[in-house]
């Protein structure tokens, strides 16, 4: 009894993962046309190409100035310094 | 005038010159044949990303130097190296998102690639605001995460080779038709010129800090 009742479960399973096989493997029936105007990118690449591009020049220009405004100042603040220590001024 | 200050206006002229050729050398790069235009990307966003991974790797074997000798150049190095990691890391995720958005579907993946890189420019992150804020002994400690930082950079490359992920392998740079790479290769100089040219003024700026404090020193003795 406990023999039978395995296969019968066994045929089972098997006759239920071929049809999943077989639901899957359904070629499709019947072709739609498409709304005309319809067919379009769902997610357009030239804004993106192009906030990437304009990302990169704006930060690297940016940090070029910051760091261009830093140098100079702190040069600006050696060179007064410099000058005060020179003249025998303390700062 | 030493040979950096001799060569650093040149290099300038060099850089300015390669980018505003870029667009054009890109512009005439092909399409790829499943991403389209949006892989164009691409010619920013691997060059930012080799220039961070060449940061880290410089601000590592500086802090190495620094740690050993404690040579004050060294740790201006590191300095100069962790912020450009920060700066070329943060251009890298910005520009692989909006790539992403495109060929993935998706803005963002926890996948091991992306993650890694968010975890390597926290870490350089991190670096720099215990340089700000730190006080004594912040340059000895930042040293260690300098280090940290450095050892990660292998594991974020070869992540995309180990795991399954999303990110393209490493071996699409390798691959790359002569018409892609002639482009990738304009860019990839471009970047470096660039970066080195960064380098060079990021650390005369802490030389000239540090030289502005002993000055400082001095007049107060």
């Amino acid at each position: 009894m406990t023999r039978l009742m395995r296969s019968m479960g066994l045929g089972l399973v098997m006759l239920l993962s071929a049809g999943a096989h077989t639901l899957a493997q359904n070629p499709q029936s019947e072709f739609v046309p498409v709304t005309p105007g319809a067919m379009q990118e769902s997610i357009p690449a030239a804004p993106l190409v192009f906030a990437a591009y304009a990302f990169v020049w704006v930060a690297l220009f940016a940090y070029i100035v910051l760091l261009w405004r830093r140098l100079t100042k702190v040069e600006r603040e050696l060179a007064d310094l410099d000058g005060r220590l020179r003249s025998g001024k303390r700062p | 005038m030493s040979i950096v200050n001799r060569l650093l206006p040149i290099a300038i002229l060099v850089a300015v010159v390669m980018f505003v050729r870029a667009p054009f050398v890109i512009n005439n790069a092909p399409y790829e044949s499943t991403m389209g235009l949006v892989q164009k990307i691409f010619y920013f966003h691997v060059p930012a990303a080799i220039m961070s991974f060449l940061s880290a790797f410089v601000c590592g074997i500086a802090s190495i130097v620094y740690l050993v000798t404690r040579k004050r150049s060294a740790d201006h190095v590191a300095v100069a190296a962790a912020e450009l990691v920060v700066l070329f890391g943060l251009l890298v995720l910005v520009t692989g998102p909006l790539w992403a958005r495109k060929a993935w579907g998706v803005w963002w993946q926890w996948e091991a690639r992306l993650t890694m890189t968010l975890v390597l420019w926290m870490i350089f992150v991190a670096y720099m605001l215990l340089r700000r804020f730190g006080g004594a002994g912040s340059d000895v400690l930042a040293a260690a995460v300098g280090l940290f930082g450095m050892a990660l950079v292998p594991f974020v490359y070869w992540s995309v080779n180990v795991w399954r992920t999303l990110h393209p392998t490493t071996n699409v740079v390798m691959s790359l038709p002569p018409e892609m790479l002639g482009p990738f290769a304009w860019t990839s100089s471009a970047f470096l010129v660039l970066y080195l040219v960064l380098l060079a003024v990021r650390v005369r700026l802490e030389a000239t800090r540090a030289a502005l404090e002993d000055a400082f020193l001095a007049s107060e003795d």
